[in-house]
């Protein structure tokens, strides 16, 4: 699937160009040393990307993802491929940027008012960033499940029915009792909730509140399921729960994960991406990257020398 | 790392210190670690009455508040109550067809009616100066209410008919006891005479308390038996509704762009600062403002509940703007990103699911903005809201009063039968803005139960 001639004939054009137009993209007119540092950065953070970070036919490009928060760069020249229909784990220490580089995948950054973003991310031929890019459809195309389970203060029903209804999904009850009750099956959560769809999905507990979230996200028909630590705040039943739902909805959609879970990431994913400090450090096929880490920064991470 | 090793350090010496030091002093005392939980329980002593004592001080705040809260109900209703009954006397009316045989009966002499049937009743009275104290014991209302009648139903006239009408506000005081009769005569309004007389009626059975329907029926008066707070209700009905109207639409619009679409500069700060300060400005610069703006450069009607609204919505705005910001800040984030999430758009987040959640908390500031504006005088008697206003308003432009500003006016009347009609009043203000409140609770409670 993925060679190494492959990758070394993506790297060399893309690094060239890409890292380059991103700082022309982005207005810096902050102070010039701080730039020249961050692009020494962006020089080791280039060499240190290691294992198989491109696929063959990739659902999404990323490519020279740089990420600002104000002044401070969160994510440093990001380049990865995610897989169609595969689940892609992202993991790493606190604060290394995994879900920063999750939430502009779909554009949520833009809700920072403080974020800039610069790079490519592209997703059917299109940079999602482009400036004709409308948020909407993106977010219809590239749902989310949060690391806090969110639902609506509203009915179970009303829940999933809300997307479908906005986007002109459905045109009646019954094509909207359809869609709730394909949802619902779909992340197997229906048999639990099909004689109380009236009540409040705020009274569920808290797994399947996470499994309504799932079930919200898929009712509007998203290719990529971006997920921020769904199991975090899981109890360990919940979590097998919904790793079985990752797995199954991986056959029709494609996933990326985000998790502090090692066991969790081997056990639902296929690739893996390793971040440290805004840097991608290795990206490899789950099982390789488990028992055979590439880089030093990898191993001493899943061994739990830190973290 | 180094500074917090040596701070570490600098800290231990200093403790070691302090512990020489204290078994230098106090060898005898604390030696031992057994002793160090003495010292902590002597502390814990001393904090126990430290909270007891806060404690103590904070309830006695509340109770010396709650008491001051009692005393100003019980001052109010005691002063008020009276004021919902009052005295009428019995009068035999004979409709005199002689008297009012004019060309209009709106124009004939009813007050002879009155006089010629008190008269009847005290038949002793001769002396014409005798005979003017004894009228003064009706009201000159009662004539109005013979006009009304006769008007209402012709042919009343040649009868005789028994009606009670009201007695003017001496009697009425003196029965319930609001002028002391042993005081000399002339340091009472009320003359020997007088008295005697209604004391003559009341044995007759002629002089009763009734339930004062006039008082939420009528508008104001000269005669504190006459007048009522129908108008000021009214009026302060209609402004409120006015100012309603332009504030809560303006206050929220301008509260959810300010949380929630606008960019955040220098300029969206200067207008948060304005709105803050805005909120502190003494109302009656909002009276002058309206005066100057509306009335002298529209020409908008002055004295009308119209103008009143508006300007009681400038001075409410901020409140209310403040108020909503505040709730809209307290939806949860999740709730917006899950709207964002499923792809709704900015404004589909903010009115499906933000702005629902924020009601609540936005009708509770409204609801406070509005309360301010039914107990707020000074502005409106810079729009001449203070005038003496007998009618009661019945559109927007009519010329009106309020219920504070009646209060106000009818605290400065000289006769001591107002002074129970003030109470009165307040006592309506009062449940007005306790039934407000109610509404407002009834509603968020509504509205809270849809989720």
């Amino acid at each position: 699937m993925i060679t190494a001639e492959h990758t070394s004939m993506n790297k060399a054009p893309y690094f060239a160009g890409y890292g380059k137009e991103a700082y022309e993209v982005i207005p810096t007119s902050s102070i010039l040393a701080s730039q020249r540092t961050l692009s020494e950065e962006k020089e080791q953070a280039r060499e240190e990307t290691v294992g198989e970070p491109f696929v063959d036919a990739p659902r999404m490009t990323c490519r020279g993802v740089d990420v600002w928060y104000g002044d401070k760069q969160a994510i440093m020249d990001v380049n990865i491929d995610i897989g169609k229909n595969q689940v892609l784990a992202m993991i790493g220490p606190s604060g290394c940027g995994k879900s920063t580089f999750l939430r502009c995948l779909n554009r949520m950054n833009d809700t920072v008012p403080i974020c800039r973003v610069g790079g490519e991310i592209i997703l059917d031929g299109m940079n999602i960033y482009d400036k004709k890019i409308d948020v909407v459809p993106l977010r219809a195309q590239v749902g989310m499940v949060f690391q806090k389970p969110n639902p609506f203060p509203k009915s179970i029903y009303d829940n999933i029915a809300y997307g479908p209804k906005i986007h002109g999904l459905v045109n009646n009850q019954a094509e909207t009792d359809e869609v709730v009750e394909y949802s619902l099956t779909r992340a197997g959560l229906w048999e639990e909730v099909k004689d109380r769809l009236d009540q409040p999905g705020t009274g569920l507990s808290g797994g399947q509140q996470q499994r309504l979230c799932i079930a919200r996200a898929i009712a509007v028909r998203p290719e990529v399921i971006l997920m921020d630590e769904p199991c975090s705040a899981l109890d360990p039943i919940a979590t097998a729960t919904v790793e079985d739902l990752i797995d199954e909805l991986r056959q029709q959609y494609t996933i990326v994960i985000v998790t502090h879970n090692m066991q969790q990431a081997a056990r639902v994913s296929q690739r893996t991406a390793y971040f440290h400090l805004g840097k991608l450090i290795e990206v490899g096929i789950t099982d390789q990257l488990f028992t055979n880490p590439g880089h030093q920064l990898t191993e001493d991470y899943i061994t739990g020398r830190f973290g | 790392m180094v500074s917090i090793q040596g701070r570490k350090k600098k800290s231990v010496q200093q403790w070691k210190y302090m512990s020489d030091n204290m078994s230098d002093t106090e060898e005898k005392k604390v030696p031992t670690r057994a002793s160090a939980m003495e010292r902590v329980q002597l502390g814990l002593a001393k904090r126990r009455r430290k909270e007891e004592r806060f404690r103590k001080l904070s309830f006695s705040a509340v109770i010396l508040s709650l008491s001051f809260l009692v005393l100003l109900f019980a001052s109010i209703i005691s002063n008020g109550w009276p004021a919902f009954q009052r005295t009428d006397i019995l009068l035999d009316i004979h409709f005199d067809s002689e008297v009012l045989d004019v060309d209009s009966l709106v124009k004939a002499n009813y007050g002879k009616l009155v006089k010629q049937s008190m008269r009847e009743l005290l038949p002793d009275v001769t002396s014409r100066h005798n005979k003017r104290e004894m009228y003064r014991l009706v009201s000159s209302g009662a004539s109005y209410e013979l006009q009304k009648m006769v008007v209402a139903d012709p042919t009343l006239i040649g009868k005789t008919v028994s009606l009670w009408l009201p007695a003017d506000d001496l009697p009425d005081m003196l029965m319930k006891g609001k002028i002391n009769r042993n005081l000399p005569e002339t340091e009472r309004p009320i003359s020997d005479k007088q008295i005697q007389w209604i004391d003559q009626l009341i044995a007759q059975g002629r002089l009763e308390q009734h339930f004062n329907t006039t008082f939420f029926q009528a508008g104001d008066s000269r005669e504190p038996e006459l007048a009522g707070i129908r108008g000021a209700l009214t009026g302060s009905m209609l402004t409120l509704f006015v100012t309603l109207l332009l504030s809560f639409p303006v206050a929220v619009a301008a509260a959810v762009y300010l949380e929630e679409f606008a960019p955040k500069n220098r300029w969206t700060d200067l207008v948060e600062v304005n709105i803050n300060n805005l909120a502190a400005v003494p109302s009656i610069v909002f009276g002058l403002l309206g005066l100057a703006v509306f009335l002298n450069f529209f020409g908008m009607p002055r004295s009308s509940p119209l103008v009143g609204g508006v300007v009681l919505s400038l001075m409410t705005l901020p409140t209310i703007i403040i108020a909503s910001r505040a709730s809209l800040k307290a939806v949860p984030p999740s709730i917006r990103e899950a709207a964002l999430g499923v792809g709704a758009s900015k404004m589909q987040t903010v009115f499906h699911h933000v702005i629902p959640l924020a009601m609540p908390g936005m009708m509770t500031g409204t609801i406070i903005g509005l309360s301010q504006a039914l107990g707020e005088t000074a502005p409106l008697l810079m729009i001449g809201m203070v005038a003496f206003i007998v009618d009661i308003p019945g559109s927007m432009t009519d010329p009106s009063t309020v219920l504070p500003v009646q209060i106000f006016l009818w605290a400065d009347s000289p006769e001591r039968a107002f002074v129970e009609r003030t109470s009165a009043a307040i006592l309506v203000l009062l449940m007005f803005l306790i039934s407000m409140n109610g509404l407002a609770i009834y509603l968020r409670r509504k509205f809270e139960q849809r989720w």
